[in-house]
């Protein structure tokens, strides 16, 4: 980001597809999903995932792995919009205060 | 220069040469939407494209919105692109014409110089492309249809050039001179396809290797790019003397960023650009013969503004006198007036500046208009004080 106005490329137009994720956009969070395993139907028995359908930044991450099934955010690029709070079934997730 | 039995000589509306122009600079697309008084170049232009006479796609939008959108588009592939407005038009071009000259898309776009709404009013003045003074366009304003003709196929060589890539307006005024039937002088169709040459693009939208263009640039970014268009105005002057230089060649005519008119010995300098600059120039004449030291300065490129030079050619004067067709209202000066009260005030001894307002809503400008600015000036020298503007031509 420490470039000069002839070191990038005309018109700011990307050159280089895909590369958004170099973008960080977990900056803009004003408030951050927590998670409760407990309850949660995903790590229960692996169904469910509304957050991980939902979440417009591909933020949440669904694993599974010999028959245990993990979960966790990628707070690089979750924005913290919250949705994936309101759409959880079993509310399972709450938003808090960075 | 091209022989004078190939040159095409035709009695051609201002709106008509441009159209001839566009025909010839052999565009890949043309997207306008129809406004008065640039009617006629897109009529005949769409009867070239029906006589297929062009290989141009014509677009017919639902608004001039959309008109500098599809040519935005059109440009972003890499094709030559042109269109043509007036007044509303322009007015509703507007978030466009910003995208268009950020995004670096060499657009050549005629404008049939019109008042601004309300009343509507179909009729000459300059508020149109005066408020895209601000647009990244580079503007260039004709006196004739010759002027017209040479003009839009210079504009798409400077707009093109990869030291500018910048969307150009050539502007005419409205009826005065967009519906005046002119002689006009055309190169043979061989001559212009080699001096236009084919568009080649700096970086374009291609399937095979894609970018994205006009994304989001925010407080990290957006000021560079910024830099980058400013540089790029920068070199319009340089590119657009290389340009002229080639088509003198060609023809024989040339016209410069501004035109010095009997300035050399002139006290009082007469400012002012498009038709007005024949009626002054005509007026310059009948004082001389009385004895008054007058000439005339005759702007062509408004953008960029050739400041420097314009203070070198008016410095030895004792004032310069500003018509000008467009009121800034709520400003201390008006936008012609204004640049060029900046040019001066570097130097070390200016000359007074004297600025009126004239023409609104195409109110006709005679010579007695003109001559009126003049003598009011020659009153302001001699008090040593002059207002800072003063309309012109309306009954108060």
């Amino acid at each position: 980001m420490n470039e000069k106005y002839n070191e990038i490329p005309i018109a700011g137009n990307i050159v280089k597809p895909g590369n958004a994720t170099e973008y960080k956009t977990g900056g803009w969070r004003a408030q951050r999903p927590v998670h409760n395993p407990e309850t949660c139907l995903w790590i229960k028995n692996g169904t469910c995932g509304r957050c991980w359908i939902f979440c417009p930044d591909g933020a949440v991450k669904l694993t599974e792995k010999d028959g245990k099934y993990f979960y966790e955010y990628n707070l690089d690029y979750c924005k913290g919009c919250g949705i994936c709070a309101n759409e959880c079934p079993t509310n399972s997730i709450t938003m808090e205060s960075e | 220069m091209v022989a004078k039995d190939k040159i095409v000589v035709e009695g051609l509306t201002g709106d008509a040469a441009i159209a001839h122009a566009l025909k010839q600079a052999d565009l890949d697309v043309l997207a306008a939407y129809p406004i008065t008084p640039q009617t006629i170049i897109v009529e005949d232009y769409q009867k070239f494209a029906a006589n297929g006479e062009v290989r141009a796609k014509v677009i017919p939008v639902e608004s001039e919105h959309s008109a500098m959108s599809a040519c935005v588009g059109a440009s972003a592939v890499g094709a030559r692109v042109a269109t043509a407005s007036a007044s509303a038009g322009l007015a509703l071009m507007w978030e466009i014409l910003y995208c268009a000259a950020s995004m670096r898309m060499p657009i050549v776009f005629a404008v049939a110089n019109r008042a601004l709404s309300a009343p509507i009013n179909i009729h000459n003045d300059w508020s149109d492309t005066y408020g895209a003074r601000d647009s990244g366009f580079i503007q260039i304003y004709c006196q004739s249809c010759q002027e017209a003709y040479d003009t839009t196929l210079m504009a798409f060589r400077i707009a093109e050039d990869h030291d500018v890539l910048l969307p150009i307006i050539v502007g005419i005024d409205g009826f005065i001179l967009s519906h005046n039937v002119e002689r006009v002088e055309m190169l043979p169709d061989d001559e212009v396809t080699k001096f236009v040459g084919v568009r080649d693009p700096f970086i374009k939208l291609d399937p095979e290797n894609p970018i994205t263009m006009g994304p989001l640039a925010l407080t990290d970014y957006y000021f560079e790019f910024k830099e980058q268009q400013d540089r790029a105005m920068d070199n319009v002057p340089k590119v657009y003397a290389k340009v002229e230089k080639e088509f003198e060649k060609l023809t024989g005519r040339k016209y410069g960023m501004f035109e010095e008119y009997r300035t050399e010995d002139a006290e009082i300098i007469i400012f002012t650009h498009s038709t007005p600059g024949g009626t002054a120039k005509a007026v310059c004449d009948t004082l001389r013969e009385k004895g008054e030291k007058v000439g005339v300065v005759r702007l062509r490129m408004f953008r960029p503004f050739p400041a420097k030079e314009l203070a070198e050619a008016m410095k030895h004067a004792k004032a310069v006198v500003v018509f000008e067709k467009c009121r800034s209202f709520g400003a201390p000066s008006n936008p012609l007036a204004l640049e060029l009260k900046t040019a001066f005030y570097d130097l070390g001894k200016r000359p007074m500046v004297t600025d009126f307002v004239i023409g609104l809503g195409g109110r006709d400008v005679p010579p007695t208009t003109i001559v009126e600015g003049y003598e009011r000036t020659k009153e302001y020298l001699k008090k040593g004080e002059a207002p800072l503007y003063e309309t012109l031509g309306v009954r108060k």
